[in-house]
C-alpha cells in the first residue's frame, strides 16, 4: 500500500515538470535586460562601483568631510590608500615671540592643534579591489563610489588619483596657494 | 540488372545523398542559432547578437572556426581510432534521412520497412561515442563512452517498444504509409491514440540523442566534455553535427508516427512536416534550457522502472485491442 501510495506521489510530482516549463517559458517571453553597452549606457550609474571619490562638507564643497582619522587606511585590504594629516599652521612672528617669552618664564608654550583635514590624499586605483570597506567604515561617510566607471589609461600610473584635487576640481575652486 | 551512375535509381540515391548533406548542414547551422537564441531568451539575454544582423552569421562564423582549428591527437591516444570515431558517428546519418517522407513525392528513397532501417542505423552512433571514449586514452573520455553505452542500450528498448505499439496499429513499417494512415486534423494523429507511446518515444529519444536533462556522456560540470574530450576542430565539428542531425531524425521520426506527418488542417505539404519537426527540435531545446541533468541512477531507474514497464503495459493493451476490434 505504502509502495502504490509512493508510485502515485511520483507520478503526481511530474506537474513540477510543467511547472519549470512555465518559468523558462515566462522568462523567455519577458523583455531583455541586456543592454548592448556601445550603443546604449547604462542608466542607473548610482548603483555601480566606480573609483573612490571623496565627499565635499555640505557647506564648503571644495572641503572633504574628511577628519584624518585613517580608518579606511587601516580598513583597506589592499592598502592602496594613503592620507597625510594636515600639520598645525606655521605661529605668526608675534605667537613665536609670545612662546619664547612663556618658555622663559618657565612656562609651557601655547601650541596650536592641528586642524582635523588631510593634507593629502592619494588612493592607488590599480591596486583597489572596489570592497567598498573604507566607504563603509568612514566615521563621517567622507568616501564614496564615483559615477566615473568608464576611466581607463594606458599607464599605471596615472591610476594613482590625487582624491583631494579631484573633490576641489569638480567643485570648480583653484588649487590652494603654495601647490600647483 | 547493373547499377551504374546512368541507372535513374541510382542517380536519385546520389542526388537525395547530396542533397540530404545539404540539409543535415543547413539544418544545423538554423539550430545552432536557434539553441543559442532560446538559451539567451530564456535567460533574458539577446544571445549572439554582433556578428550579422541579429548574430544571423554567428553559426557561419563558429564553422569557419572550426574548419580552420587543428586537428589534435594525444599522445598515447590510438590513432585509428580516435580518427575513425568522428566519421563513424556522422556517416549513419545520412542513410537515416533516407525513408524519410518530407511529402507523399518527397521521400528520398521508398523503403518498405523504413523504420527498421532508421533504427538500425542508429544504434551506430552508439558505437562511434564508445570508439572515441576508448581511442582517446582519457579518463573522461572513457566514463563519457561507459555511460553512453549504459543509457543508449537501456533507452533504445523502450523506444523499440513505443515505435512497434504505433506499427501494430497500422501493420507497417513503411513511414509513407503510416502518415497517410492518419488524418489532417490533431485528434486524428497517433499522439491522440496513442499518447504512453508518444510521451515514452520523446522521453527516450531525448535520451538516445544525449541531450540534456539526459546529457550524461557529455556533462561538462563532471567531464570536462565526456567522450569527445580531446577532439579539436572538425573532429569535435563532425560529433556536432551527427547529434543535431540525430535530433532532427528522431524528431522527424515522431512527426511522421506521431503527428499525422505533412499533413495537417490546411495545405498538406513538406511546410507541415518541417514545422511539426522544428516544433518538436525547439520543445528539446526549452526542455535543455528547464531541467537540471539527471544523476546516472536515476537515468537508469526512469528507464528500468518507469519506461520499460509503461511501453510494455501499452504494446501489450494495444495488441489486445487490435485483436479484439
Amino acid at each position: 500500500m505504502q509502495a502504490i501510495r509512493r508510485k502515485l506521489k511520483d507520478i503526481t510530482n511530474l506537474w513540477s515538470m510543467v511547472k519549470g516549463l512555465k518559468v523558462t517559458g515566462g522568462q523567455f517571453l519577458k523583455p531583455q535586460v541586456t543592454v548592448h553597452y556601445p550603443r546604449q549606457e547604462v542608466a542607473n550609474l548610482a548603483s555601480f562601483r566606480g573609483p573612490l571619490q571623496l565627499v565635499a562638507k555640505p557647506k564648503d564643497p571644495a572641503k572633504p568631510k574628511c577628519i584624518a582619522c585613517l580608518m579606511c587606511v587601516s580598513v583597506c585590504p589592499s592598502g592602496c590608500l594613503t592620507v597625510l594629516k594636515a600639520k598645525p599652521p606655521k605661529p605668526t612672528p608675534e605667537e613665536e615671540a609670545a612662546a619664547r617669552a612663556a618658555l622663559e618664564a618657565g612656562e609651557k608654550p601655547a601650541k596650536k592643534p592641528a586642524p582635523k583635514e588631510p593634507s593629502r590624499f592619494i588612493y592607488d586605483y590599480s591596486l583597489c579591489s572596489l570592497c567598498g570597506l573604507c566607504a563603509e567604515n568612514c566615521p563621517v561617510g567622507s568616501l564614496s563610489y564615483s559615477e566615473n566607471i568608464y576611466l581607463t589609461a594606458t599607464d599605471a600610473k596615472a591610476f594613482k588619483l590625487d582624491l583631494l584635487a579631484d573633490l576641489r576640481a569638480r567643485a570648480g575652486a583653484a588649487p590652494p596657494a603654495g601647490e600647483e | 540488372m547493373e547499377a551504374t551512375l546512368l541507372d535513374p535509381r541510382m542517380f536519385r540515391i546520389v542526388a537525395a545523398a547530396m542533397a540530404l548533406a545539404a540539409f543535415v548542414g543547413l539544418n544545423a547551422l538554423v539550430l545552432v542559432y536557434l539553441e543559442r537564441k532560446i538559451a539567451g531568451h530564456v535567460q533574458r539575454r539577446p544571445g549572439p547578437f554582433e556578428v550579422g544582423p541579429h548574430g544571423l552569421l554567428q553559426p557561419l562564423a563558429d564553422a569557419l572556426k572550426l574548419i580552420g582549428k587543428q586537428l589534435f591527437r594525444p599522445a598515447g591516444a590510438d590513432a585509428l581510432l580516435f580518427w575513425m570515431a568522428p566519421v563513424v558517428s556522422f556517416i549513419p546519418v545520412l542513410p537515416l534521412f533516407l525513408p524519410i517522407p518530407f511529402d507523399p513525392d518527397l521521400v528520398a528513397m521508398h523503403v518498405e520497412p523504413g523504420l527498421l532501417l532508421i533504427l538500425a542505423f542508429t544504434g551506430i552512433n552508439v558505437l562511434a561515442l564508445c570508439m572515441a571514449g576508448w581511442g582517446s586514452n582519457n579518463k573522461w573520455s572513457l566514463l563519457g563512452a561507459s555511460r553512453a553505452v549504459a543509457q543508449s542500450v537501456a533507452y533504445e528498448i523502450p523506444l523499440l517498444m513505443a515505435l512497434l505499439a504505433v506499427t501494430f496499429m497500422h501493420g507497417s513499417l513503411n513511414l509513407s504509409e503510416i502518415v497517410e494512415a492518419q488524418g489532417a486534423w490533431p485528434w486524428q494523429w497517433n499522439a491522440f491514440i496513442q499518447p504512453v507511446a508518444f510521451i515514452v518515444y520523446f522521453t527516450c529519444a531525448v535520451a538516445e540523442t544525449n541531450r540534456a536533462p539526459f546529457d550524461l556522456p557529455e556533462a561538462e560540470s563532471e567531464l570536462t566534455a565526456g567522450f569527445h574530450t580531446e577532439y579539436s576542430g572538425m573532429g569535435f565539428g563532425l560529433f556536432f553535427l551527427a547529434e543535431y542531425a540525430n535530433m532532427i531524425v528522431v524528431c522527424a521520426v515522431a512527426t511522421a508516427l506521431f503527428l499525422g506527418g505533412w499533413q495537417g488542417p490546411f495545405f498538406s505539404g513538406w511546410w507541415w512536416f518541417l514545422a511539426k519537426t522544428y516544433a518538436l527540435l525547439m520543445v528539446i531545446i526549452w526542455f535543455r534550457w528547464t531541467y537540471p541533468r539527471v544523476r546516472f541512477d536515476q537515468l537508469l531507474n526512469i528507464n528500468w522502472k518507469w519506461l520499460l514497464p509503461l511501453s510494455m503495459v501499452n504494446l501489450m493493451v494495444t495488441a489486445l485491442v487490435m485483436k479484439l476490434f
